[in-house]
């Protein structure tokens, strides 16, 4: 009797909690894009921002932040799949991997300040490269790395050892049995690892504004040059995200409409994150459909 | 289909050449070119081979010789290392770390179970079947040919024969002919443990080990096995660990009987199933434990 008491009480806690959890998640989504929806505009998404005047808008950072993300998953995937793959097929328990796996933990609850701090100090001082994309996509990749390690070694573990069985005695070397036969089956936990890295990357403010600058130069959208100062595909040059620019726009800018552009950036941060989730998953859908002949 | 069983194995013309690497394996392949396996020659042998888990010795000084195109049954009591022994013989307990084997493994009589042995030409001749099917996560199309593009066949063509070849070889073709390009996890159990034994098949080995390959399957699945592997004797040596006393009688040629890690008979079949030498056997045999 009381068992049954007990567990109908448990079971009307956990429905407590998933309904919070929903409300909290609507509410907050709801309270951003109402505030930020009207304020969107093609004007505003494409136009440079103001320092003083009204009307500015948030062009350059919303491709800063898109070209930062580009550049900091180009690292951050291929070094953190490694490190799963590492993790998960070669460490033999020991010394050596204790260390390892101690040294990601202790990586992954930096704060991100300090990860801006080390930043400043390694990308932008002792490289001298001053501020730039490159040394913020570093940042963020030093702040992600672990979550990309962990994510990687949990999906290529939870992949059957019948797998790699099978293969090997086929007389299918190691690496070849990963790269064919286990990666394809982790592809959908990696990629999910994959996506909250970059919501992270795509939402990370403190460790950039010391590694990456505030401030975009002028740029002109048709030099395409990678090396030209003016081009935005440079990645040495300096450049403000979009959070970023909301910190900056509500810190210390001087526009009249602070509030109406912050809520506008707001909701396209929100917006960008979503849009990148829905894609991410959809490449990955077809590609694990090419290598496995799934239907997911 | 029986066309392709009957007909003597071809040497596969595309396999990629890593025996170069050792002298006396290079010899080995010679002799079986130049010196068609006569009836009764020893396909693969033990001698005194030990296994050890650790400090669990798993397997005691078995000498044992498998002959070409027959069916040799691995029998005896759950734990008593027939598995550990099977899989010693492609070498696939160096994966698991704590395994050690000492004593020797005859691959046409050269030593296979040496360090510096190419483990993956091994295990090329040398193919595997598990209790539960394992098919990969791949098209039905690609389990069968992944294998045979690792070992150097690219062309589309090659690899297409190769995979009806392989599907018709493992009586399978028929049931799958229309859906090669879809996912082999949609198959049915039996159904995927012969495309497994396809899988093997493709990589054209000279002896396949197979772990109670029916043990996870219905009767009917079962009796496709059995008749199955009473086709691929005539081109493979199979070695088959099972508990089913009468599929034990029933398709093989010669059984051995293990105990606790130790070969306790070796014989014809007959012989063990009706007048065993020891009394162990006896016991097992006739139900009265294990
Ligand atoms: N990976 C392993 N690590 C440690 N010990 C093992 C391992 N695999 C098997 N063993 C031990 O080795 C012995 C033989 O096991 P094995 O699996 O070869 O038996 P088996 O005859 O195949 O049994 P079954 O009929 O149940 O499949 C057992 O005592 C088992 O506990
Ligand atoms: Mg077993």
């Amino acid at each position: 009797m009381t068992a049954k008491i007990v567990d109908r009480v448990m079971t009307a806690v956990f429905y407590l909690i998933a309904a919070l959890l929903v409300v909290l998640l609507v509410g907050l989504l709801g309270y951003i894009l109402a505030r930020g929806l009207p304020k969107l505009s093609w004007t505003f998404l494409t136009s440079p921002p103001q320092s003083l005047s009204a009307g500015s808008g948030i062009g350059p950072q919303l491709f800063n932040s898109i070209y930062m993300l580009f550049l900091t998953m180009l690292f951050t995937v291929p070094i953190g799949v490694g490190g799963g793959i590492y993790l998960a097929e070669y460490a033999r328990p020991g010394r050596l991997t204790d260390t390892i796996r101690a040294a990601i933990e202790v990586l992954s609850s930096l704060p991100s300040i300090v990860v801006g701090l080390f930043g400043l100090i390694v990308f932008v001082y002792y490289t001298g490269w001053g501020y730039t994309l490159m040394g913020g996509a570093l940042a963020l990749m030093l702040f992600n790395l672990p979550l990309m390690v962990r994510t990687s070694e949990e999906a290529i573990r939870a992949v059957p050892h019948e797998q790699r069985e099978a293969s090997l005695a086929l007389g299918v070397s190691r690496w070849r049995t990963i790269t064919d036969v286990v990666l394809p089956s982790a592809l959908p936990g990696i990629v999910t690892g994959a996506i909250l890295t970059a919501g992270r990357a795509f939402g990370e403010a403190a460790a950039l504004i010391f590694t990456a600058g505030m401030s975009t130069p002028r740029l002109d959208f048709h030099d395409w040059n990678p090396l030209s100062p003016t081009s935005p595909f440079n990645p040495f040059r300096p450049g403000e995200t979009l959070a970023v620019n909301i910190w900056k726009v509500n810190s210390e800018g001087l526009i009249p409409d602070a509030k109406e552009v912050s809520a506008g950036a707001s909701a396209v941060l929100v917006i960008a994150v979503l849009l990148f989730n829905l894609m991410a998953r959809f490449l990955a859908r077809v590609f694990y459909r090419r290598m496995t002949a799934a239907k997911l | 289909m029986t066309d392709s069983l009957t007909s003597a194995p071809p040497r596969p013309v595309w396999v990629v050449d890593r025996w170069s690497e050792t002298r006396a394996l290079e010899e080995a392949e010679d002799r079986a070119v130049s010196q068609p396996a006569a009836e009764g020659a020893v396909a693969i042998e033990t001698r005194s081979l030990n296994v050890y888990y650790g400090d669990v010795h798993a397997i005691k000084d078995v000498s044992l010789k498998f002959y070409r195109h027959e069916i040799t049954a691995l029998i005896g009591p759950s734990g008593c290392g027939k598995s550990t022994y099977l899989r010693s013989l492609n070498r696939m307990n160096d994966t698991i770390p704590t395994a050690r084997t000492t004593g020797q493994i005859l691959l046409d009589g050269v030593d296979v179970g040496r360090p510096d042995v190419d483990v993956w030409a091994l295990r090329k001749r040398v193919g595997m079947v598990w209790q539960r099917p394992n098919p990969f996560n791949k098209s039905i199309y690609e389990n069968v040919a992944f294998a045979p593009r690792f070992h150097g066949v690219r062309k589309k063509k090659d690899l297409d024969e190769i995979v009806e070849r392989s599907l018709r070889a493992a009586a399978l073709w028929d049931e799958v002919k229309d859906r090669l390009h879809e996912s082999a996890l949609g198959l049915s159990g039996g159904q995927q443990q012969r495309l497994v034994i396809a899988r093997a098949l493709a990589v054209e080995p000279e002896i396949l080990l197979l772990d109670e390959p029916a043990s996870s399957l219905d009767p009917v699945s079962t009796a496709k096995i059995e008749e199955l592997l009473f086709e691929l004797k005539k081109r493979y040596t199979i070695i088959i660990v099972t508990h089913n006393m009468q599929q034990a009688a029933r398709i093989s040629d010669r059984t051995a009987f293990f105990l606790n890690g130790e070969l306790i008979e070796y014989a014809d079949t007959k012989t063990i199933f009706t007048r065993p030498s020891r009394k162990e056997t006896e016991d097992y045999v006739s139900g009265r434990f294990g």
